[in-house]
């Protein structure tokens, strides 16, 4: 059970076989999308037809690829958009209820913060949908009232950010509060007593201290909003995000060309984690 | 009578390191053996190999005679302490004491039975239905210690369980710990790096050093007849010099130190002659100190200087002299006899000891 | 309170009321105004319990109902199991090094999209795929095996799927509990067995529950899985709501089917935690 403990060498040979087999399940649906960007073939199947780039440069019909895609490059600048404007606003409302639960006393804190994990336990498509009632409730309340047509609040970016935040913010919180929480609050008391007013002991001292979790918490926001599929898809209008441009193109029927998205996009994700990961091991 | 714990060439490496090398000692039944290290000595070595969580790499571990090797730590006739006592904290205090009456398949009234009487008998009766958190640090550790003890175990394992304590509960628990051993009436292997914990509690102790004892045997051996250097040093406090041996008279010494200064010590058997190195080591309670140096004429060492220090603690107060031609300071316990009450930084005092108390060894490295 | 602190107090209270008011309780509260309204007429709308009335009426849609929710609590045990032996190897035997390497490439398949896995089984499991191929070059089939389209594909999906938010709360439960209380389990006596169910189990509680509400939930919240991997027949409950809302435009019943599901979740997570004594404040915060 631990090293500690002998056990049978058969017992530990087959549980060491186990987790090998375990992470040759969690490599193999990422591994053969990955090998068959480069098959030389209209479609991502055996048997292969040989080595090519043309998923990725190809320019002629019907090998485009991804870096002459119009539509896909379009979706993958959309999500980038998205996905920055949901990190931003999930990093800026989970620095604020990080402190407001950390520093204030306050009668329904305990409400408020379970009211504040719920969105972590509402399937998104829910959470898609309900914003979508009630934005068109409000939309056609001022139609109504003013014959004024508010277009962000029919289904398209702006719903799709404010739907993605409004369970990403929960993530964003969690993780700056765990820092916040390991934070020494004499040091804050050190730079009042130095001279420092409130805000600038907060900004010199508190904020740089949780830099690291402002940052993991963007890049986990960035991500999660970058590859959010279900509370997207009730909230999508004409300009679509890669996950629902490439899953309308799925449906239709697949070519390598998603292979080498899904590739990039797998590098893109990586790379950002390891950074991710480097700062917060630097720090 | 067969010993109940009996380790012969004991040995385990790690790698290179030897942690403990051919050890050999056997532990009397119903007796309060101790292992005292520092840190790092191969102590917790030891007691996890008697338990059964590392194999040796050489040597034999029997209890009651019968050998360990091989046999898993859920078969072994031993229980343990653990250092910071592994209660289980999902259970609640019966249901912890239970465990192992549990795992030994009794039937459930008489596990029920046995865990009210380890209650009674560790002074908790009625706290069976208590999380493991609710307990204060005393209460956790008579709960950890009734845990093996319901199992009667040949012999019972106490990896430095007083160490997480406060000062004031672990003076109290040494002696709580001894009555419950001699209640119990099991033997009790106990390592620890607190020598006042080895010295209270244990009949017989083995002072151990980089994977060696130095010396085993009781806490009066230990204190006034160290054997080598190492014990000498570390148990109880000792002023020490380093010298070359001038003269030698049957056991009797003079060894002129580093500075100077002449002092008389005795060899008691070791192998020293003249014009060999040695370390002199003299307790701070053995020194006597006095007004008059007349008072001090039967003592072998004699030195009056000034006083540099006084380092006040009440009853293990003491003060450092500096003997005429500068050179090393001495320390010296301060009799609370009032004699010395206004003794201060500064003034004149004669200290003198026995030859005998100066106890030599041949340098170490 | 003094006055400053007073403001940054109703400064910080600010955007947490407007997010959850506007995003999460109005809306929710809407959408079950929108659910109990019937359509009786071109714009005109009664309140009555009717759409409500639809969904237990229809046997497709009770029964599509029942079998996600079964489907999703056996997705979960499925992960469970698979995910407890992984992360207690890498919480108790891995060491050092190799210990964080295996927690890393646990992580590595959630850095990319679900839609990218799911499609990595499509290309394995589909009639033209590696594991049809590699059956038919090895002699075991003599004809393309179609392993996509059925209940079992959407099984093996949405384990994948979720196998990450299983893994991370195990190995962190698993890490906080100290070797030394699992020697102690087995010096008193106790064998791999029982120091497993009465030592390791209860302690990795937290993790479990927490491990299993969450792919509890992302399963039950499914889409992309069931419609990818599953075929005509094994139809999932969130394609219900989304035919209502995007295909046939009828709101009024979508809202039903979207409060049903949100009252299905809710009764499961609240079951679970108060079959195991945990709250939601410990178990996710």
């Amino acid at each position: 059970m631990i090293p500690t403990i002998a056990q049978p060498r058969a017992l530990r040979l087959a549980y060491g076989a186990y987790v090998i087999a375990f992470f040759v399940y969690l490599a193999l649906p990422l591994a053969v999308v990955a090998v068959f960007a480069f098959n030389d073939s209209q479609f991502p199947s055996l048997p292969w037809e040989g080595f090519t780039w043309a998923w990725f440069f190809g320019q002629d019909r019907p090998m485009i690829g991804v870096f002459h895609e119009r539509a896909i490059l379009r979706a993958i600048a959309t999500s980038g958009i998205v996905a920055v404007a949901v990190s931003a606003l999930s990093v800026a409302v989970g620095l604020s209820n990080a402190f407001l639960f950390n520093r204030y006393q306050f009668p329904g804190k305990g409400l408020l913060y379970v009211l504040m994990l719920l969105p972590l336990v509402i399937p998104g498509i829910v959470l898609g949908i309900s914003i979508l009632v009630f934005s068109s409730t409000l939309a056609n309340g001022v139609w109504d009232a003013a014959h004024i047509d508010i277009q962000m609040l029919r289904p398209g970016l702006v719903l799709v950010i404010l739907g993605q935040f409004s369970f990403i913010a929960t993530i964003a919180t969690l993780v700056i509060s765990a820092r916040l929480q390991k934070f020494d609050p004499t040091l804050e008391e050190a730079a009042l007593n130095l001279g420092a007013g409130r805000l600038t002991a907060v900004r010199t001292i508190t904020l740089p201290y949780l830099a690291p979790a402002l940052i993991g918490a963007f890049v986990v926001a960035f991500l999660m909003s970058f590859e959010n599929f279900n509370t997207t898809l009730m909230l999508v209008g004409s300009d679509a995000p890669l996950t629902i441009a490439m899953f309308d193109r799925l449906k239709e029927g697949s070519t390598p060309l998603l292979n080498a998205v899904s590739l990039l996009l797998m590098l893109g994700s990586s790379l950002l984690a390891l950074v991710m990961i480097l700062f917060q091991r630097r720090s | 009578m067969t010993p109940d714990l009996e380790c012969t060439g004991l040995s385990r490496r790690f790698g290179d390191v030897k942690a403990v090398d051919d050890v050999t000692f056997s532990v009397a039944p119903g007796s309060f053996f101790s292992i005292l290290g520092p840190s790092g000595c191969g102590k917790t070595t030891i007691m996890r190999m008697i338990a059964g969580f590392l194999e040796p790499s050489g040597g034999d571990i029997r209890i009651k005679g019968r050998s360990m090797l091989g046999v898993a730590p859920n078969k072994r006739p031993v229980n343990m302490v653990f250092q910071h006592l592994a209660l289980f904290p999902m259970m609640d205090v019966a249901g912890n004491i239970g465990y192992g009456l549990r795992r030994a398949g009794l039937a459930r009234a008489d596990i029920a039975r046995k865990v009210d009487e380890a209650l009674d008998r560790i002074g908790l009766p009625g706290i069976g239905a208590r999380k493991i958190d609710e307990l204060s640090g005393g209460q956790k550790q008579r709960v950890a210690i009734a845990r093996c003890m319901v199992l009667e175990p040949d012999v019972l394992l106490l990896d430095e369980p007083l160490g997480a304590l406060d000062l004031k509960l672990r003076e109290h628990m040494k002696i709580e710990l001894k009555a419950l051993q001699s209640a119990f009436d099991t033997t009790f292997v106990y390592i620890t790096h607190d020598q006042s914990e080895a010295l209270v509690m244990s009949d017989q102790i083995a002072v151990m050093n980089r994977g060696v004892f130095e010396q085993v045997g009781s806490a009066r051996d230990l204190y006034y007849r160290p054997e080598t250097a190492f014990v000498a040093g570390f148990v109880g406090d000792s002023n020490r010099w380093r010298g070359r041996v001038e003269r030698m008279e049957g056991g009797a010494l003079e060894i002129r130190t580093e500075n100077g200064m002449l002092l008389r010590g005795a060899a008691h058997g070791r192998a020293l002659g003249p014009g060999d190195v040695a370390d002199i080591y003299v307790r701070p309670e053995a020194i006597r100190l006095a007004q008059n140096e007349g008072e001090l004429a039967r003592f072998e060492n004699r030195i009056s200087g000034r006083v540099t220090s006084l380092l006040f603690n009440g009853a293990a107060s003491r003060i450092l002299v500096a003997g005429p031609g500068g050179g090393e300071e001495i320390e010296v316990t301060l009799p609370q006899s009032g004699e010395f009450a206004r003794t201060g930084k500064g003034d004149t005092v004669h200290v003198g000891w026995s030859g005998d108390q100066s106890n030599c060894f041949p340098a170490g490295k | 309170m003094q006055g400053g602190t007073r403001l940054g107090f109703v400064l910080l209270l600010t955007p947490l009321l407007l997010w959850l008011g506007l995003l999460i309780v109005i809306p929710h509260i809407d959408m079950f105004l929108v659910s109990i309204k019937e359509r009786v007429g071109v714009g005109e709308y009664d309140t009555s319990l009717a759409n409500y009335g639809t969904f237990f009426a229809e046997t497709l849609y009770l029964w599509t109902f029942l079998r996600t929710a079964v489907m999703s609590i056996l997705a979960t045990a499925i992960t469970l199991l698979i995910a407890f032996p992984v992360s207690y190897y890498i919480a108790k035997i891995a060491k050092g090094r190799l210990q964080s390497a295996l927690f890393l490439l646990c992580l590595v398949p959630f850095w990319v999209s679900e839609l990218v896995r799911t499609f990595g089984w499509m290309i394995l499991l589909r009639e033209t795929g590696v594991f049809s191929s590699l059956l038919q070059w090895a002699g075991l089939a003599d004809q393309p095996v179609e392993m996509l389209y059925n209940d079992a594909a959407i099984m093996v999906g949405l384990v994948y799927t979720s196998m990450l938010f299983m893994v991370v709360p195990l190995v962190t439960t698993l890490e906080s509990l100290d070797n030394a209380v699992i020697e102690a389990g087995y010096d008193l006596g106790g064998n791999g067995f029982s120091v497993l169910r009465e030592i390791v189990i209860p302690h990795a509680m937290p993790g479990i529950v927490s491990g299993c509400i969450v792919v509890f939930m992302l399963s039950l919240g499914n889409y992309l899985t069931p419609t990818m991997l599953g075929g005509k027949d094994s139809l999932w409950f969130t394609e219900l709501i989304y035919a209502q809302f995007i295909v046939r435009f009828n709101w009024e019943l979508g809202a039903a089917f979207g409060f049903m599901l949100l009252i299905l979740s809710s009764v499961i997570v609240w079951a679970t935690l108060r079959l195991t004594g945990q709250t939601l404040r410990d178990t996710l915060g």
